[in-house]
């Protein structure tokens, strides 16, 4: 197991990071470097984490309870960081989901629990239907240690990329035809790479089709305190507990490392209604426990439920500002459309197909990776091309906006808008692209 | 395909929906008797002032002695909470540390930590930053080192008794298997090359491929520094067997209290060709026991395998410790001055409670593991039980849970092949807990031998290990009268 790539990290995604890693820019010390749009993090609002924090140094002090909190190891959690969990998470729902704080599982990270839900609902060899294009990293993180399979469920641009029963269906008949037992399937709600919430229909249609066929659902909502424009989210957990006899087999993944900017902090959950799987989450999260320390500083900043309203309002309007001036930059100056609809992430998906097509040739991988290299060496941006996230149709690239500055944001846009080619070409394709 | 089919709408849908093998299964660990143990303290935790009949826990091997020096150290050094200060480029410690999540871990820490195992070593051994892989603990450590070093079906040699936590971290979700070298009071517990072999010879006819050598160094639950000539047969062991490895989990080598602690590495250092096994030789720490911060989730592997370092690192992203906690314990392992006099403080105390729990037992006729090292004792309490098996072991344990009020763990649980034996922790309660527990011991002996007069016919044998045994004790350590006479117990 440690010697095969399984760990996916031979891939073009990591390639970008690596041209960034060599040359990052630095606005003084090296304006010429190259900046990273490939890192969906979020930047936007640490101030507000950090003068909550100045504002109550008893959440970064131990006070009296140093020992008591250095011994904690229990694999349920500090109860007050679940609770604020809990709290947060229907904060960020609206309040139309509710969550039980014993019904959370804390992992270090997202990364952890989506590894976990798949060792307990999967055996090696059997495969989890998962839509593209998808997170890089799920290649790694539901596959590696696991030897669980994905089969990806085809989503194209003809309807915006939106997951279909069809699409279900027919990964499910791929699955089959191969021998492979299915177990699952893993959606991201808000999606990464699209950038947007997933429909209700649709959500309700993927309920349907694993109640039908006996399989799990896993909902990584990861991305849900970053909904800045309408619809607003539908939780699985809202559709859940509505149909009763489902709530079983749904299964969400939460982190703080997007909605709060805090990845360093190592901060997921997994959340399930279903007794079993809480019960065996809670035993492999031995492998994978949330720092003590760390509990206590953020079940102090959760449970300030005013803070985290104000919070997740804020950033909100923050990612939606950012996001309305990038796609309006790209569209101006660039000639780039966004997906239509986007409206959650940290990040935009660009269709860039005309930029890949001469006359009479037709989109390849080859070609968009040609691309990606010319706009990492010559535009000296970091982008992520749609590659390298399954996605079926060459062309299209996943680019982060939250991780810097408006000022870098506005250097990296201006640089993207003078490497494409201008000329009569450009309007003629656009025409037959645009969505 | 999974065979259940949704129930129809007038049916009351209540099939558990199927999970993985892994995720029914009970082989993690978590053995009745442990369990058994724990709940009864929950209903009934001791408790000097409210509830001083109480159950008092000494199934714990944590470490509790040495926090104020935490305390103290904490309150001059604030920074290190770090999370109001501004860092060197100006932006606040707090966003750079909330965005770090590089799985090479924090520079800063790293070197410290390097730098505090050196120096647990007599800086015998030298430990490079960049050979150490951060991990959420050391259970996490063992089971990503076993993914490393093991497919499915290989299998690990493992000297009894053991950590019982190891059944559930290294076979759980690695499909790896533990085949045990059995152990024996006869020889003090300690591994020999016979048994080694043994246990070879006993993986192959199962079948399994033996990709290595798991050794808890200090031991436990034996409370032992493994012996320098054992290290160098060990070594030797895994040097002379091209495909296997050596893990050395040194998770309380801070818990040494004579200075006798010999690293695994140290023995790879003197070999004439260390390069023959260097990189089959891997280390496992964490600040769990040492430090007694268990909450803190700060494991480390040790490797200077390159290949195992590179694998390692990116497993450790499925366990990464928290930036938060980094930066506490980088300023705090930093701290030369501190760490000098943390180690030998809390070396001293740990001695002193040891001390304290041998004699409490030696006066009620109840002989130990004679030991230098740990969080508890390995005690031989077999001359009470009513029978000489497990059954008896078991039968004896729960009188010491119910009737006397303390939870201990029975040897059974720590895989032991002779019944009797019992780990006792002592580092995990004030001094006049642990005064109560023992007190309530010597009454239980009283009346048990009131009872049976067994314990009084036992022949005195010290065990092979004499070197760490206190000079001139006169208990009475009853040994099996011949092993070749035992048959296996259920």
């Amino acid at each position: 197991m440690a010697t095969s790539a399984m760990h996916g990290e031979d891939s073009p995604y990591f390639a970008g990071w690596r041209a960034y890693d060599e040359d990052p820019y630095d606005s003084i010390t090296n304006p010429k470097g190259v900046i990273q749009m490939g890192l969906a993090e979020n930047q936007v609002s640490f101030d507000l984490l950090e003068d909550y924090l100045k504002e109550h140094p008893e959440a970064s002090d131990f006070g009296v309870g140093f020992r008591e909190n250095a011994l904690f190891q229990d694999y349920h959690g500090m109860k007050s960081f679940r609770k604020a969990m809990a709290s947060f998470m229907e904060t960020i729902r609206g309040g139309k989901a509710k969550f039980d704080p014993d019904h959370i599982v804390l992992t270090a990270g997202a990364t952890a629990a989506n590894e976990l839900l798949t060792f307990i609902i999967a055996d090696p060899g059997d495969a989890l239907l998962v839509p593209t294009p998808y997170y890089p990293g799920f290649d790694r993180d539901l596959r590696w240690r696991t030897g669980v399979n994905i089969v990806p469920v085809r989503c194209d641009s003809a309807n915006g990329f939106r997951l279909t029963a069809g699409a279900l269906q027919a990964a499910y008949d791929v699955a089959v035809a191969a021998g492979t037992r299915v177990r699952g399937v893993l959606i991201t709600n808000p999606s990464n790479p699209l950038g947007v919430t997933i429909d209700r229909a649709v959500l309700a249609d993927a309920i349907e089709f694993v109640a039908r066929n006996d399989l799990h659902l896993i909902s990584d909502e990861i991305y849900s305190g970053s909904v800045f424009a309408a619809p607003d989210l539908v939780s699985v957990a809202e559709l859940a507990t509505a149909a009763a006899e489902h709530e079983q087999r749904v299964h969400v993944v939460y982190s703080l490392s997007k909605d709060m900017g805090l990845p360093g902090f190592r901060v997921g959950v997994v959340y399930s209604l279903n007794d079993a799987v809480v019960s065996a989450a809670r035993r492999m999260s031995s492998f994978t426990l949330v720092s003590s320390q760390t509990q206590r500083t953020l079940a102090a900043m959760l449970a300030d439920e005013a803070f985290a309203a104000a919070y997740v309002r804020s950033n909100r309007e923050r990612l939606r500002d950012r996001h309305a001036h990038v796609v309006a930059a790209l569209r101006r100056r660039a000639g780039v459309e966004c997906l239509r609809g986007g409206n959650a992430g940290l990040f935009v998906w660009v269709d860039m197909r005309w930029l890949l097509v001469g006359d009479g040739e037709a989109a390849t991988v080859e070609g968009e990776l040609r691309l990606w290299r010319r706009v990492v060496e010559e535009a000296r941006v970091n982008i992520s091309p749609g590659s390298s996230c399954h996605c079926d149709e060459p062309g299209w690239f996943r680019v982060c906006f939250a991780n810097m500055s408006m000022e870098t944001l506005d250097v990296a846009l201006e640089r993207l808008s003078c490497f494409v080619p201008t000329g009569a070409n450009t309007s003629r394709i656009q025409s037959g692209y645009i969505i | 395909m999974v065979s259940q089919v949704v129930a129809a709408a007038d049916e009351k849908p209540q099939q558990q929906l199927l999970l993985s093998k892994k995720a029914g299964c009970n082989s993690h660990g978590q053995d009745s008797s442990y369990f058994l143990g724990w709940q009864e303290y929950e209903k009934n935790p001791f408790d000097l002032v409210s509830n001083p009949s109480g159950i008092i826990q000494m199934g714990l091997a944590e470490n509790q002695l040495s926090f104020d020096l935490l305390e103290d150290w904490l309150e001059k050094n604030p920074h290190a909470l770090g999370l109001r200060q501004e860092g060197n480029s100006g932006a606040s410690v707090f966003r750079d540390l909330a965005l770090f999540q590089d799985y090479h871990g924090l520079p800063a820490f790293k070197n410290a930590l390097a730098r505090f195992m050196s120096e647990q070593r007599g800086h015998r051994v030298v430990f490079e930053p960049s050979n150490i892989v951060l991990t959420a603990g050391a259970t996490s450590a063992n089971e990503a080192l076993m993914f490393c070093l093991a497919d499915q079906g290989d299998a690990f040699l493992i000297p009894t008794p053991y950590y019982p936590g190891f059944d559930r971290d290294l076979k759980w979700r690695t499909g790896a298997e533990i085949v045990p070298v059995h152990c024996s009071s006869a020889d003090g517990f300690r591994v020999t090359r016979a048994a080694l072999d043994d246990a070879y010879r006993r993986a192959q006819r199962q079948r399994l491929r033996v990709k290595g050598v798991l050794i808890t160094n200090p031991s436990n639950p034996l409370g032992t520094t493994v012996p320098r000539a054992d290290l160098e047969m060990i070594v030797g062991f895994v040097a002379a067997n091209k495909g296997i490895h050596l893990i050395s989990d040194e998770i309380y080598a801070g818990t040494a209290f004579s200075d006798e602690f010999v690293s695994a590495l140290e023995i790879v250092a003197e070999l004439d060709n260390p390069t023959d096994v260097s990189d089959r030789v891997h280390v496992v720490y964490s600040l769990s026991k040492d430090l007694g911060l268990p909450g803190f989730r700060v494991g480390a592997i040790y490797s200077s395998n390159a290949g195992v370092v590179s694998a390692a690192t990116k497993m450790s992203s499925f366990g990464l410790v928290s930036s938060q906690t980094q930066y506490l314990l980088a300023a705090l392992l930093g701290d030369k001055e501190f760490t000098k006099g943390y180690v030998a403080e809390n070396k001293r105390r740990i001695k002193e409670r040891h001390d304290q729990l041998v004699e409490g037992l030696r006066e009620m006729g109840i002989g130990c593991l004679g030991s230098n090292a740990g969080l508890f004792c390995w005690v031989d309490m077999g001359h009470l039980m009513r029978s000489r098996s497990f059954a008896g072991e078991m039968e004896l344990w729960k009188k010491v849970v119910f009737e006397v009020g303390l939870n201990i763990s029975p040897g059974s649980s720590c895989h032991c092949r002779e019944p009797g034996w019992f780990r006792v922790c002592f580092a995990n309660m004030s001094a006049k807990t642990l005064d109560v527990a023992m007190e309530r011991l010597r009454s239980f002996v009283e009346s048990s031998s009131n009872v049976t007069r067994r314990a009084a016919a036992a022949a005195a044998v010290l065990p092979a290990r004499s070197i760490s045994c206190p000079l001139a004790i006169k208990w009475a350590l009853r040994l099996t009268p011949s092993t070749a006479d035992r048959k296996a117990e259920r």
